[in-house]
């Protein structure tokens, strides 16, 4: 007698598909949404109005000017430091951040802390660069020690715009 | 005569290491996902700094103007230009003191182009100020290099 194949057991398998296909959506939903996120950060600067800033000034404080000069493609053709010149080469920022922490040798850390540091007024060309206009205030705000940040000066303001 | 049921081969794959590797995409990019990206503008490449932290705690009050490389000012989906930023900066001076606050709690987030010209800056600085406006962040992306 022939015996029958019972080894066909039913299969109750679950329905792939529809799962997939809502896996996949999502998926592509995701990647297309997908961005790198770039860190960024603020300069704070502080601009008080013109009533507010005659009170404030305090005559003991050395007024720091950075004067920053463009050629006609607005690239940096030279800047200064009170007068002192600084050059518009790869190194003028250099130059710039050890001029600025000479000058503020004398200053404690603990003024700096209390916001009681120096000023510093940037008085730019129309046409520079803002991206150069943002490695000067890097340089005069400070530099970092490994991981450390070390300030120097945090209130930075702009002079009027030259037309 | 018995007539012998013809199985069909149904040819399936084994589907699990894909699912697996699915799911694991889908997890990877909805752990990355941000979606408090609607600050960003295409037409601004941010300057880079060494120096700046991603803030702990979003500023108060922001108004985030985006500064094209032509000067164009875009705020809140308008474009402006220096001469007509007053009106955007009113409107927005509008909803912050609806709050109960004042324009010194307002913070004006400045994201310009890097190439473009810094007297742009300036001018936007110095038409936010007309409007009592005194505090305000330049917005760059950090450089870890």
């Amino acid at each position: 007698m022939k015996i029958r194949n019972r080894g066909e057991s039913e299969k109750n398998e679950l329905n792939m598909t529809s799962m997939i296909d809502i896996v996949f959506l999502l998926l592509v939903f995701f990647v297309m949404t997908f961005k790198i996120v770039e860190l960024e950060g603020d300069f704070s600067i502080k601009m008080p109005l013109a009533g507010q800033s005659a009170a404030q000034v305090d005559v003991t404080e050395l007024p720091l000017k950075l004067r920053m000069r463009a050629d006609s493609q607005g690239n940096l053709a030279g800047m200064e430091l009170n007068d002192i010149a600084m050059g518009s080469d790869d190194v003028a920022f250099d130059k710039l951040r050890n001029q600025v922490s000479g000058l503020l040798g004398a200053s404690t850390p603990a003024e700096m802390e209390a916001g009681e540091g120096p000023e510093i007024e940037i008085d730019t060309d129309y046409n520079l660069r803002y991206e150069y206009v943002i490695d000067a205030i890097t340089a005069v705000s400070g530099y970092k020690d490994g991981e450390q940040v070390v300030k120097l000066i945090e209130k930075i303001k702009f002079a009027k715009p030259r037309s | 005569m018995r007539v012998k049921r013809k199985s069909v081969d149904i040819a399936e794959g084994d589907m699990t290491p894909m699912i697996d590797m699915t799911f694991q995409l889908i997890a990877f990019f909805m752990v990355l996902i941000n979606f408090a990206q609607t600050e960003a503008n295409d037409n601004v490449v941010l300057p880079n700094s060494r120096l700046v932290k991603p803030p702990e705690k979003p500023l108060e009050f922001p108004i985030i103007l985006h500064v094209g490389v032509d000067g164009r000012i875009f705020l809140g989906g308008d474009d402006y230009t220096p001469e007509t930023l007053k009106v955007g900066l009113d409107r927005e001076l509008a909803v912050i003191r609806a709050e109960g606050k004042s324009t010194d709690d307002a913070n004006v987030i400045i994201r310009a182009h890097k190439d473009t010209a810094a007297g742009n800056v300036q001018e936007i600085i110095r038409v936010a100020q007309d409007s009592k406006l005194t505090n305000f962040a330049l917005r760059v992306k950090e450089d870890r290099s």
